[in-house]
């Protein structure tokens, strides 16, 4: 098998403002036609690292190579490369979705009749050829979503920065925007996308790194962090308020590789939920709900930082 | 590249130039009617030596075409600029692109001239109209009157584009900037009746410098050694406003 082309290196790569540091020296490299993803809660410095990639954002410390250009002093050339979806949106909102794409094709230098053509392909791979001719503020958050992806794919890029590109949606929405970066995908592009789901990472990174406090804590692809930092099921348990405490203190008796107290409910990490409910009841524990399913990617993040994802 | 950030103002522009060329076109007529020729009847009734023998008429007209030209500058930096980094972001977007902060700074500014030069070829049209014109030399007032706007929008887009939190700023540009140079830069008044410990400050203000050499031209009263003077100072404006606007957007766009 030949080696794969390493499109993006970072060493060290680090990003401070004043005192603040948000990303605290990180290693990564993306391979060209992979999806991956930097998983997070909100604060974790995906965001500044993809705006570093982006070349909107001069490192602090350490390397970083794109396209094995310095994003620096070759910044134009290698945005020329990138599409970009940012966490929010900037449309043009007072314009009509083709002119959004004719003034941001523009920008990059292609030839209006360039523009025209792919503007058609582009609004129908997104689902928004009716909505053409139409001005982009009365759109719903996930046609803006759409079109902004469309947008960014204006001049062929070759790797696609994707920016919690779900946040804010709801899940209809989601699920749209999730199949079209799928296809997207399958397609052979290379994406590089941010998020603080699971689901999302799980859904669409071949590979990715979970990043906490300006660090990375693990990398691998989904199923190998799985595999690695959690148990094959977990068994929920929750108990009325009044029991919760007492019930944290008797959970002890059951066999499991590892126990979570949160909050609101009680995980067992075990290979077999099933056998573990039945302990549970042994020790004379009556939940008001359980639930037995399998280990997430939010499982790992609170074994790797002892917090939730949506905490931030 | 500057070209393309301005294609996108022209794109926008389409939707509303009627507008603003009617605008433009209303604004110096309602004031040549009721300043130049209703009030400046009375005025000329009592003519004295210091409108020079002009009419108030054809003394006003050059002094507001450059303080229009103020207005203009204004009002194409501060808030247009503003919604492009804060409300509507599209500066953020174009910064994604090859584009650099000083292209989309560049791109704009380009823009900002290309409606100078609208608003004053109206103006001096309307100036011509009203008969306020005194000599042939009117016809530079345009380019003076494009560079008093410059003088505004070059450094006020530098800081619209810095404002991180509010535009509360601008209110107070607009109440304690613009209507007191509008009102004391000689516009209306030869800066000759100001009490001589404040001329000077008026002296220092761009519009001032752009008042006096429109209206030189204008009457037909300009020297040589005054007008360079007045040029090189609004020159001057211009160059360390285009200055300090390539380095705002530079660490606002690439933080």
């Amino acid at each position: 098998m030949p080696e794969p082309e390493i499109l993006i290196r970072a060493h060290d790569l680090t990003k401070r403002f004043g005192d603040f540091v948000a990303v605290a020296g990180i290693d990564f490299e993306l391979r060209r036609g992979e999806a991956f993803g930097f998983l997070g809660p909100n604060g974790a410095g995906k965001s500044s690292t993809m705006r570093m990639i982006g070349c909107v954002s001069p490192p602090s410390e350490g390397e970083l190579s794109i396209f094995g250009m310095d994003p620096v002093t070759d910044g134009p050339a290698i945005r020329a490369r990138l599409g970009v979806v940012p966490q929010e949106d900037t449309l043009d909102v007072e314009l009509t979705v083709r002119e959004n794409l004719l003034v941001y094709g523009r920008y990059f230098g292609l030839p209006r009749a360039v523009i025209a053509e792919r503007t058609g392909s582009l609004l129908d791979f997104v689902q928004l050829a009716e909505r053409a001719g139409d001005h982009v503020e009365p759109l719903s958050g996930g046609m803006k979503r759409r079109l902004t992806i469309a947008r960014s794919l204006i001049n062929d890029p070759e790797i696609l920065l994707l920016d919690e590109p779900t946040t804010g949606l709801d899940p209809q929405a989601r699920h749209v925007v999730w199949d079209r970066l799928f296809r997207l995908k399958q397609q052979g592009v290379t994406l590089i996308l941010t998020t603080h789901y699971m689901d999302e990472a799980e859904q669409l990174c071949d590979r990715l790194v979970v990043m906490d406090r300006g660090q990375i804590a693990a990398e691998g692809s989904p199923r190998d962090l799985i595999d690695r930092y959690s148990t094959r099921e977990v068994l929920e348990l929750r108990f009325a308020v009044s029991d919760h405490e007492l019930a944290a203190d008797k959970v002890g008796q059951i066999p499991a590789e590892r126990i979570e107290v949160l909050a609101d409910r009680i995980l067992l990490y075990v290979d077999n939920g099933d056998a573990a409910m039945a302990a549970a009841r042994g020790v004379g524990l009556e939940p008001i709900t359980s639930l037995v399913r399998r280990s997430t990617l939010e499982d790992v993040f609170l074994r790797l930082t002892g917090r939730r994802l949506e905490d931030g | 590249m500057a070209v393309r950030a301005l294609e996108s103002w022209l794109v926008n522009y389409r939707r509303t130039w009627r507008g603003s060329i009617y605008s433009s076109l209303l604004s110096p007529v309602l004031y040549l009617s009721a300043m130049g020729l209703a009030l400046g009847k009375l005025v000329d009734q009592h003519a004295t030596t210091n409108l020079g023998g002009f009419s108030y008429l054809a003394f006003l007209a050059p002094g507001l075409m450059a303080a229009s030209a103020m207005q203009t500058g204004v009002d194409e930096s501060l808030y247009p600029v503003y919604t492009a980094v804060k409300w509507q972001k599209t500066y953020m977007a174009a910064a994604a692109t090859p584009l650099r902060p000083g292209d989309i700074y560049r791109g704009h500014i380009l823009f900002t001239l290309l409606r100078l030069t609208m608003n004053m070829t109206i103006f001096l049209a309307i100036m011509a109209a009203f008969g306020a014109i005194k000599s042939a030399w009117a016809v530079a007032c345009l380019p003076v009157a494009v560079l008093t706007g410059l003088s505004f929008a070059a450094p006020l887009d530098a800081f619209a584009v810095t404002r991180q939190k509010t535009d509360q700023a601008f209110a107070l540009i607009f109440r304690f900037g613009m209507i007191p140079l509008f009102l004391f830069s000689g516009t209306f008044f030869p800066i000759t009746q100001l009490p001589a410990w404040i001329r000077p400050v008026a002296y220092a203000t761009p519009l001032w410098h752009g008042v006096a050499l429109c209206r030189a031209l204008s009457l037909g009263t300009a020297g040589l050694v005054g007008g360079l003077g007045h040029i090189s100072y609004l020159l001057i404006i211009v160059a360390l406003g285009l200055l300090a606007g390539q380095r705002a957007y530079r660490r606002r766009l690439h933080v």
